[in-house]
């Protein structure tokens, strides 16, 4: 049988993705209609023999997490269990401070996947990869193929040509490597943890021998069990014949910030053709007019002259009126779009009311469409002391008045605006 | 009575539009500028208009002969072959301006205001002196020159260039009744009558003013021209509110031409002029602006401030703002924010213009 990780980070993470990670934990956040995660576990429920799904983070347990747990149980008829960490333990010190809940049952392989990942999941070939490859307890990676200035943004994998045994591994290299580049989706044999516990013994050493003289809160053991993934194991595991790269030409994408939010969503909306056919808006008669791939929840009330699309989601409760027009933007639950206000390029927050006329536009931060291997930049908030042009994000329970406009600018949750703004962040 | 209208060159400073045709013709408020000042002086008794320009065009020769035609007067135009400044062109029609011993009227192209040429008339025959000029006040005389003169009976005392200090408030609206003894002071060669001969007369008691009741604008470019057209609109509200359309829809002053057609789900105004054939679709927001002849404005659209220059086409679900002008025949794709955009005529538009700027 087989199990699945998914590491699904903690409050003080996600950073990048305020303010709509104040409203909700990031892993819920809807990408492509249903919630972030929502994707990870559809995938590993396919995955046959696949018993169950543990998240590991470090949430305080949370309604909304327990009730996406509930109904993802019922509806993939796999157990799934959340797994809170006492503190962040890094992608490696999490799994190994749980691994007795993981290996019991005696699974002979588990996945583990970032939840900040959008990815096809290829999971089934990377089973099928590991039993034509290496030794039976060899360790595999998903990689990609990223161009050569974004891959030092990311993990990077040398890789034997004909074995596609890992040679080398670094983790956002300061001058190019390799552009084959870390998913964040790995197939582990238990094995895994002997690895592992060695780091953990050695860092357990090293404590002793230099004891720390800080003022860190947190005792010694804490510490020894930090471990990344990355750093302290693959670097390690590399050109020893253990670990494994596949690389897969599926979609694959970071969601570090909301803008990578509607290019997530945009990339899973397009996979909805094969998927899921029924969650894709098509135009119907007294219906709004779909252009291109478009989610709407049944609950939504959408005026018939209206025009939605390419790559929307609209959420539960939304309400949008006439002649009004969402484009590369996200719509989440509760919000109100105005008779004739345009949407581009934004994601609008929960219950926030757009007036009619209105233009509420961002700039897409999409990867190059000229290079196929080209990435999404995990853009900074400013560049040279300017607000870099962004996609458009109103925080909950916004208020824009008719007829302004709000360009490429973030404004926080509960504001009343009463003018236009632009490239501002708006407390 | 004859009147010279001193309409100049090119227009520069109302281009894009300018571009396409000559600036006279331009409709403000759905009349070529030329016109109101043309059907004022035939109103007030002029029967022979003398266009003083400084290039030619066939367009604008054309249009004089139908106006000649229809309002039964007289209209020459003046060719200059080199700029003569302001004073210049008075010498230059001297022959045609000297024909008898009646005052004749002179203005500047650019003004646009309730032109008071009967009052002008009366005014200047009754201080029987060389000339008369018309003042208007302004709020910040600093910017201008201003006039000084006796508040009783008009006289002028001087003229002051940009005052630092308070002296007078009002300032020369470029419209002048003169007798003919006054072109003895202009040779043909480039002169400032506001400089070089206007500081003359009043050293000698011969200039008069006479202020301006009402708005006064210089309509010369884009930004001051959807001003003027704000202040015209008040004032046909006082003058000729069955001009201005009214009913569900329409707010504050608004002038619609009857052969253009507006969609359902509008809201238009105020302050907005629509001409000939223009078609609005539904759901349009317009505010401030003048559409020109034959334009169309796609559903959902919001514009404020803007010219939208003749037979262009503006998308849906556009944006267009801050003293965007379009020139003839642009085409705004659907979904754009044009901010502040002065867009050469026969463009296609794809890209949004966040900055103020031309589009060539």
């Amino acid at each position: 049988m087989l199990k699945a990780v998914i590491l699904i980070g903690g409050p003080q993470k996600g950073t990048r993705f305020r303010p709509l990670s104040f409203e909700v934990p990031k892993p819920l956040f809807p990408v492509a209609g249903v919630p972030m995660l929502q994707h990870h576990i559809e995938a590993c429920a396919k995955v046959p023999n696949m018993k169950e799904i543990l998240l590991i983070g470090f949430y305080q347990p949370n309604e909304e997490l327990t009730r996406f747990l509930v109904n993802a149980q019922q509806e993939f008829k796999v157990s799934i269990r959340y797994l809170q960490e006492y503190a962040a333990l890094g992608t490696g010190g999490g799994i190994y401070h749980f691994r007795d809940q993981i290996v019991s049952g005696s699974p002979e392989a588990f996945f583990v996947l970032n939840a900040d990942v959008c990815s096809a999941f290829p999971l089934a070939e990377m089973l099928s990869f590991q039993k034509e490859h290496g030794e039976p307890n060899s360790l595999v990676i998903l990689g990609t193929t990223a161009n050569r200035k974004q891959s030092m943004n990311y993990g990077c994998i040398v890789e034997n040509e004909q074995t596609h045994e890992v040679m080398h591994y670094v983790e956002k290299p300061s001058t190019f490597v390799s552009d084959i580049i870390n998913c964040g989706i790995y197939l582990f044999k238990p094995d895994i943890f002997q690895h592992i516990g060695a780091v953990f013994q050695k860092n357990q050493q090293d404590m002793l021998l230099y004891p720390y003289d800080g003022e860190e809160p947190t005792n010694g053991w804490h510490r020894a069990e930090a471990i990344r993934l990355e750093q302290d194991i693959f670097t390690a595991l590399a050109a020893q014949g253990k670990l494994y790269v596949y690389k897969t030409l599926s979609f694959w994408s970071q969601i570090k910030s909301a803008g990578s939010a509607i290019y997530a969503s945009r990339l899973y909306l397009n996979q909805y053709h094969t998927t899921h056919p029924e969650r894709l808006a098509s135009n119907k008669e007294g219906g709004p007019k779909i252009s291109g791939n478009v989610y709407i929840h049944p609950t939504a009330n959408i005026d018939p002259t209206a025009t939605l699309g390419p790559n929307v989601s609209i959420g539960s409760g939304v309400t949008i009126g006439a002649g009004v027009r969402v484009r590369e933007s996200v719509i989440l639950h509760g919000a109100t779009l105005q008779d004739h206000c345009c949407v581009l390029n934004s994601i609008v927050g929960w219950d926030s009311t757009i007036g009619k006329w209105a233009r509420v536009e961002g700039t897409p931060s999409d990867p190059n469409p000229n290079d196929p291997f080209a990435k999404i930049d995990s853009e900074t908030l400013f560049r040279e002391g300017k607000l870099t042009p962004s996609i458009t994000i109103l925080g909950c329970n916004v208020t824009i008045p008719s007829e302004v406009i709000i360009l490429n600018s973030i404004v926080l949750p509960h504001k009343d605006l009463n003018r236009s703004f632009k490239n501002q962040i708006i407390l | 009575m004859k009147a010279l209208i001193l309409v100049g060159g090119y227009g520069t400073r109302l281009r894009p539009l300018t571009l396409s045709v000559p600036k006279p013709l331009v409709e403000f408020c759905n009349k070529p500028i030329l016109l109101h000042q043309v059907e004022a002086l035939v109103k007030a008794g002029v029967d022979h208009v003398i266009l003083a320009v400084s290039y030619m065009s066939d367009l604008l020769e054309r249009e004089m002969r139908v106006q000649e035609e229809r309002l039964g007067i007289r209209i020459s135009l003046s060719h200059e072959k080199e700029p003569l400044g302001t004073a210049g062109p008075l010498a230059l029609a001297r022959e045609l301006l000297n024909v008898d011993n009646e005052p004749f009227f002179v203005l500047n192209s650019d003004v646009i205001c309730d032109f008071p040429f009967k009052d002008l008339l009366q005014f200047h025959h009754n201080h029987g002196k060389e000339g008369t000029i018309v003042v208007t006040r302004v709020e910040e005389p600093s910017k201008y020159g201003v006039v000084v003169f006796e508040a009783d009976s008009g006289r002028i005392h001087r003229f002051v260039e940009k005052p630092q200090v308070f002296v007078s408030n009002k300032i020369n609206a470029g419209i002048y009744i003169f007798n003919p003894s006054m072109l003895s002071r202009i040779q043909l060669r480039p002169t400032s009558i506001e400089k070089e001969i206007f500081p003359v007369m009043a050293e000698e008691g011969h200039l008069y003013t006479m202020e301006l009741q009402g708005f006064w604008m210089d309509i010369g470019q884009p930004k001051d021209f959807l001003t003027g057209m704000c202040m015209y609109l008040q004032s046909l509200r006082q003058h000729a509110p069955e001009r201005l359309r009214t009913g569900p829809g329409f707010l504050g002053n608004v002038l619609v031409d009857p052969t253009a057609q507006i969609g359902e789900n509008c809201t238009i105004g105020p302050n907005v002029s629509i001409g000939a054939g223009v078609v609005v679709e539904d759901g349009v927001r317009i505010k401030r602006c003048t559409v020109l002849k034959g334009a169309r404005v796609r559903s959902h659209s919001w514009l404020e401030s803007c010219i939208v220059g003749w037979s262009s086409s503006v998308g849906q679900w556009v944006r267009m703002e801050n003293v965007t002008v379009l020139g003839e025949d642009v085409i705004v794709n659907d979904e754009l924010y044009l901010n502040g955009a002065n867009v050469l005529p026969h463009k296609s538009i794809n890209e949004s213009v966040q900055e103020p700027r031309i589009i060539m």
